[in-house]
């Protein structure tokens, strides 16, 4: 009798655990999506009075496609576009997607406020700095430049799980993951903030956010752009399309299975239309309106599928993204 | 009959003794310092940062993008439930292994196997337990990202702290009450329960607390079978809401606990999220120093009852 009893709460436990799982929005994925998606959840949660509830975790872009590719999430934040391999992951598994881009991050290369010889920075002087040619040679600045001084030349950047150096190194030595090994690492980005703003002769890059919330103890280099002119990275020099090319759209995953559930639907929607406040609110750029009216409707007309196929781009505008024919 | 450089040659090895005695204690209260002035200034620097941050609000709130709004309810609630679920589990698994490997095992090789394995898990890294979980409770058990997953998790990871203290303070109950115990005719059950339990329970609570204490602070095995950032809301009471949530429910809720919520503080770029964070780990701080200040006050009280 005790035992029966016994069986008949597990299987209760059980049957109560299976039936928490449906009002729930799962987010999971990049830590530099997360400021954005975390504003909108906290916004949306609050305008449905705590119907809905939505969690919001940051396995970074690849743990949170591992997850989304399982079954398990119903959107993924991701600060690069899908990868090959996950998409055969995603079509094993038959999770289907659509992809929005949600807002822009800049990636800023900041130098110490005591540098005065660095003016503006060409994408040609960033590779001579980090290119994986200059591990142990380029030490010193004026072997970057004859005209800068005979100093050390110390360099801080993301490690190698971020996607901020994935899409560093892409636009800047032209394959993503390729760099000198030698500089201070750090995957909080706060420590590269101090690294930077207690050496004269530091250089280093990180999203526009954290360079924003220090602008006392760093300076933001231009860098010159495809079309010769040098650009200070703001939000306004994002939006007019000048700041290139660190300028990357970040975006959200959004499975086509958990689309057929109203709350999910009104979410996504609700992301798109009050995103562009939120993220300047937490320091990222908004895409333009039409783009995310176009996100919408892409949305809503559930365009399946990733425009990148599988690779990484750099420089690609947000406007002709959305009108490519998404593959799977 | 001493001799004057006898007596000289004496008084210099005394002298060189003493000298290296005074050494040695400066030595040890340096290497103490070392410790206990880290600490110091660690939880001075957290507090002077932290404490003006403390407000009924910050306990009351759940985590959001701004600073000043945001709060460590889910956190801490998140804290208590798994650490509840922890003791649950490790508890009673750490003192029933740790009873039978003392009072039952017979004495052989495979005895021996299980107790070095048992000291080798002690000094596992805690990321290889978070694996294993997530292998095991998350996906083949199919607990999922819960409460439950956490606790049990975390329960692996103290079981051999428990067990060993459960071991240690067993061996400390002098052999003439075992021996009595069995002279009168009782059973290994009847001694352990009358006699081994009660005489141990001091010292079996005292390494239960310190395991819990090494469990609040872990983040890498929680974080690995994928704890939550952001979530603002409570698992459900049981029996409360509409439709009325069942008694077990929470064990399956997601949730977020203490350290996550730091760590993903101090990685914020705003300097107001620093803040919140050095508040946070002074209430981590504290939740510790309260659980082993529970330990020696109810050691203190235990032992007053025993009477050999």
């Amino acid at each position: 009798m005790k035992s029966l009893k016994i069986a008949a709460a597990i299987a209760g436990i059980f049957v109560s655990g299976a039936a928490f799982s449906q009002s729930l929005v799962k987010i999971d994925g990049s830590s530099t999506v997360f400021p954005i998606t975390e504003a909108v959840a906290e916004e949306f949660q609050k305008m449905k009075k705590n119907a809905v509830k939505v969690t919001v975790g940051i396995s970074g872009t690849g743990g949170g496609f591992k997850k989304f590719c399982r079954g398990e999430t119903d959107i993924s934040d991701a600060s690069r576009p899908i990868l090959k391999k996950e998409m055969e992951d995603c079509a094993k598994a038959g999770i289907k997607y659509v992809e929005l881009p949600v807002a822009f991050d800049a990636l800023t290369v900041v130098i110490n406020p005591k540098n005065t010889w660095i003016k503006q920075l060409t994408v040609a002087e960033l590779k001579t700095m980090w290119e994986p040619g200059a591990q142990a040679k380029v030490t010193k600045w004026n072997q970057v430049n004859p005209a800068w001084p005979d100093a050390p030349l110390k360099l801080f950047g993301p490690g190698a799980d971020s996607g901020t150096f994935d899409y560093f190194t892409e636009a800047v030595n032209h394959k993503a993951k390729s760099s000198r090994g030698d500089f201070t690492a750090s995957e909080d980005d706060n420590v590269l903030v101090q690294g930077v703003s207690r050496d004269t002769n530091a250089l280093g890059y990180f999203g526009f956010a954290y360079y924003d919330e220090n602008k006392g103890k760093l300076k933001a280099v231009p860098i010159v752009n495809p079309k010769g002119k040098a650009v200070t990275p703001s939000i306004e020099a994002v939006m007019a399309g000048e700041y290139e090319p660190l300028a990357r759209p970040i975006f959200i995953y959004v499975s086509a299975k958990s689309m057929e559930r109203a709350e999910i639907r009104e979410f996504v929607e609700f992301y798109l239309k009050q995103g562009g406040k939120l993220a300047k609110e937490v320091k990222y750029v908004p895409l333009a309106d039409a783009d995310y009216k176009h996100a919408l409707d892409n949305f809503s007309k559930k365009k399946t599928g990733t425009a990148f196929g599988g690779e990484a781009e750099v420089g690609v505008k947000v406007a002709d993204l959305l009108k490519r024919n998404p593959k799977e | 009959m001493l001799k004057a450089a006898d007596l000289g040659a004496i008084r210099a090895i005394i002298t060189r003794a003493k000298r290296w005695d005074l050494f040695f204690a400066v030595l040890g209260l340096l290497s103490l310092m070392v410790g206990v002035l880290t600490f110091t200034v660690l939880f001075l620097d957290m507090a002077i940062q932290g404490v003006p941050r403390l407000s009924l609000d910050f306990f009351t709130n759940f985590p959001s993008r701004r600073a000043e709004n945001a709060g460590i309810l889910s956190a801490w609630v998140g804290t208590i439930l798994v650490m509840l679920v922890t003791a649950l589990a490790a508890v009673p698994l750490g003192v029933a292994a740790g009873v039978y490997l003392e009072e039952y095992a017979p004495k052989n090789w495979i005895t021996d196997i299980i107790e070095i394995n048992i000291s080798n898990l002690a000094g596992i890294p805690s990321i290889v337990y978070g694996l294993l979980a997530l292998g095991l409770f998350v996906y083949y058990f199919g607990f999922g990202q819960s409460i439950l997953s956490a606790g049990l998790t975390l329960a692996l990871l103290i079981l051999p702290v428990i067990i060993v203290a459960t071991r240690e303070s067993i061996r400390a109950i002098p052999q003439s009450i075992h021996e009595g115990s069995y002279a009168c005719g009782a059973t290994t059950w009847q001694t352990v329960s009358d006699h081994i339990l009660p005489y141990s329970s001091a010292g079996i609570l005292t390494g239960v607390i310190i395991g819990m204490a090494r469990a609040i602070g872990e983040t890498a095995p929680i974080i690995t079978i994928g704890a939550l950032t952001f979530i603002a809301f409570l698992p459900p009471m049981p029996f409360a809401g509409d439709p009325a949530a069942g008694m077990f429910e929470w064990i399956f809720a997601p949730f977020t606990v203490m350290p996550i919520q730091m760590f993903n503080w101090t990685s914020r770029p705003e300097a107001a999220f620093t803040v919140n964070a050095a508040a946070a780990g002074f209430v981590l701080v504290f939740m510790t120093l309260a659980m082993n200040g529970l330990a020696i006050y109810l050691r203190y009280h235990l032992r007053k009852n025993i009477k050999w």
